[in-house]
């Protein structure tokens, strides 16, 4: 269990964390998400043990990250914010130096291949850290990172740098390792969230301004339960216009002629999804597509931190 | 224990796979066997012994040593590595000593390549054998006392360059701490009896009387407790500053 009590870092004036208390059990996958310089990287390195609170304090399995910080950073795996490493090692001496660290000996040891394997490092093996595009020194961190199976996992904007394909493999790897582990990723990708998170928490200049699951969230969107319809026929656009306005549980109605599609706001999130089935049906309007919204979850975050 | 061999091993790699330890100790070398030949007229003198060599192993090692210990801490901050290293089971202790340990197998090496000095004294006449192995060892931990000034100073920075200042003016101190040009700055506003305990701190009296060929406890001892102390403060700096 990650166990984070009201932890505060100040930087002389500036507060980059305030007051920031949460839980993470096991089994949860929880997105950090906020705006540039909401203070995540800085929540996520007074985890790590790696920033010393200026109050507060957290512990990562029950260990104390400052008392009993060989314990916490045993059962923790740490991806840093832009994947620090030693440049002028190769990949192989790199993660070898790591797996030296935390203990891979003996059958342990196996580990470190299926990690190379599974990140598809293969190839860069030989190759010195400095070298490495991007993507490739992100899969190393976290390589890195996940090595040693920790039970406890805090990755810093993980895919940030990948290809559409590696994005793809490293959230099948969270969910893959989500069963058992705590894990708590940051990211600027809120299609990462739906992706791979179930919990998720949200700040701004340091306080946590919501704390929900993704669906919760999506819920506090104006897009939720709205539908949107696409016409057949562009000319039949204004007419179904007003008849959907005129609709009671309709809040508003946005239009996009390019595409001829017309988005409903339900009022108050009631579902309205039959309502403007039946209207099209009545009108005589031939639908190309009907689509239920569950919410834009970018539309929350910019409302929530506004 | 084990931590700080594998962190040995890996710095020392380090200093291998790129060109700054291949230019290190070729410029050892030659300014080593400059000042000994031209300086320090090692065939005029007519005497088989390597004095003209250590003599100048201070001045050489001012410069030198803070080139090796300029980035121990420095381009671990500036890289971000910290942060990794010190977010992996290991204490800060063994980071620090790991650290140390191989930038001085590091100078070590170089010192040891200096033997074809020692070949030719035994081969122009026959030297006092010990006293040389005494003035290397003597040689040694002075190279160990400088490094741990270096440490210290590299810890306190993201800059290399500014390491290498600080470490250059802080083996200076240390290495003069003796002599009127140091203690005539301290004169003026501290107590005398701070000014002595400054100026028992000298390196260069300690390392010239192990230079003569006497290896005395009361040398070791002083060479151990510099170290340690700076060693110390090392770990200090590194545990308020490190993510800064
Ligand atoms: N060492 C430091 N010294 C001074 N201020 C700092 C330091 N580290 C972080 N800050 C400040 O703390 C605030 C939070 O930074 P942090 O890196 O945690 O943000 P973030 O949420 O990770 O942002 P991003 O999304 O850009 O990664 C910022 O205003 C930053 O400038
Ligand atoms: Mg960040």
């Amino acid at each position: 269990m990650i166990k984070s009590e009201h932890l505060c870092k100040r930087y002389g004036s500036l507060t980059a964390v305030d007051d920031v208390s949460f839980e993470v059990r096991p089994g949860e996958v929880l997105g950090f998400l906020g705006p540039n310089g909401a203070g995540k990287t800085t929540t996520m390195r007074m985890l790590a043990g790696f920033v010393v609170p200026t109050s507060g304090k957290a512990s990562i399995c029950g260990h104390d990250v400052e008392q009993d910080a060989l314990a916490a950073k045993s059962s923790l795996g740490y991806l840093p914010e832009g994947a620090p490493a030693y440049g002028e090692m190769t990949v192989r001496g790199f993660l070898e130096f790591i797996a030296d660290l935390r203990g891979l000996v003996g059958a342990r040891r196996a580990r470190l291949g299926h990690v190379i394997d599974r990140l598809q490092l293969g190839e860069v093996l030989s190759q010195s850290i400095d070298t490495l595009s991007k993507g490739f020194r992100r899969r190393v961190g976290l390589a890195q990172a996940i090595m040693h199976d920790p039970p406890v996992l805090l990755l810093d904007e993980p895919t940030d740098g990948l290809d559409p394909n590696q994005k793809h493999e490293v959230r099948a790897l969270i969910n893959e390792m989500a069963r058992d582990k705590i894990i708590v990723i940051s990211t600027h990708i809120l299609e990462e969230v739906d992706a791979v998170c179930n919990r998720v928490i949200i700040v701004a200049r340091g306080r946590i301004v919501a704390d929900d699951s993704p669906q919760g969230l999506a819920a506090q969107s104006r897009y939720h339960n709205a539908v949107s319809i696409r016409l057949e026929r562009g000319e039949q656009l204004p007419a179904m216009q007003s008849a959907l306005a005129a609709l009671p549980a309709v809040a508003e109605v946005e239009v996009s002629g390019r595409e001829s599609r017309l988005t409903a706001l339900p009022r108050q999130g009631s579902p309205i999804l039959q309502a403007v089935s039946d209207l099209a049906a009545r009108e005589g309007v031939e639908l190309k597509e009907l689509h239920l919204e569950s919410g834009r979850l970018d539309e929350v975050f910019r409302t929530i931190t506004a | 224990m084990r931590n700080v061999g594998i962190i040995v091993r890996r710095e020392l790699g380090g200093y291998f796979s790129t060109p700054i330890a291949y230019i290190f100790i070729v410029i050892f070398l030659a300014v080593a066997s400059w000042l000994t030949f031209y300086l320090g007229q090692f065939y005029e003198r007519g005497q088989a012994d390597l004095d003209p060599f250590f003599t100048f192993h201070p001045w050489l090692y001012l410069f030198l040593i803070p080139a090796i210990s300029m980035r121990l801490w420095a381009e671990e901050r500036k890289s971000g590595s910290i942060e990794l290293l010190m977010t992996q089971p290991v204490t800060l202790w063994q980071a620090v000593v790991g650290k140390f340990i191989a930038a001085w197998i590091f100078a070590g090496i170089a010192l040891a390549l200096t033997f074809p000095l020692w070949i030719t004294v035994n081969y122009l006449g026959s030297p006092d054998n010990g006293a040389i192995l005494a003035a290397y060892i003597g040689s040694l931990l002075l190279a160990a006392g400088f490094l741990a000034v270096g440490s210290f100073m590299s810890a306190l920075t993201r800059s290399q360059v500014v390491a290498f200042i600080l470490g250059v003016v802080g083996c200076f101190v240390v290495l003069l701490a003796g002599y009127p040009m140091v203690t005539d700055a301290f004169r003026s506003w501290l107590p005398q009896a701070l000014v002595d305990a400054i100026a028992s701190l000298s390196f260069l009296t300690h390392f010239e009387s192990i230079e003569k060929g006497v290896l005395d406890v009361r040398d070791l001892v002083y060479f151990a407790m510099l170290i340690g102390y700076f060693l110390i403060a090392t770990v200090v700096v590194l545990d308020v500053r490190k993510a800064e």
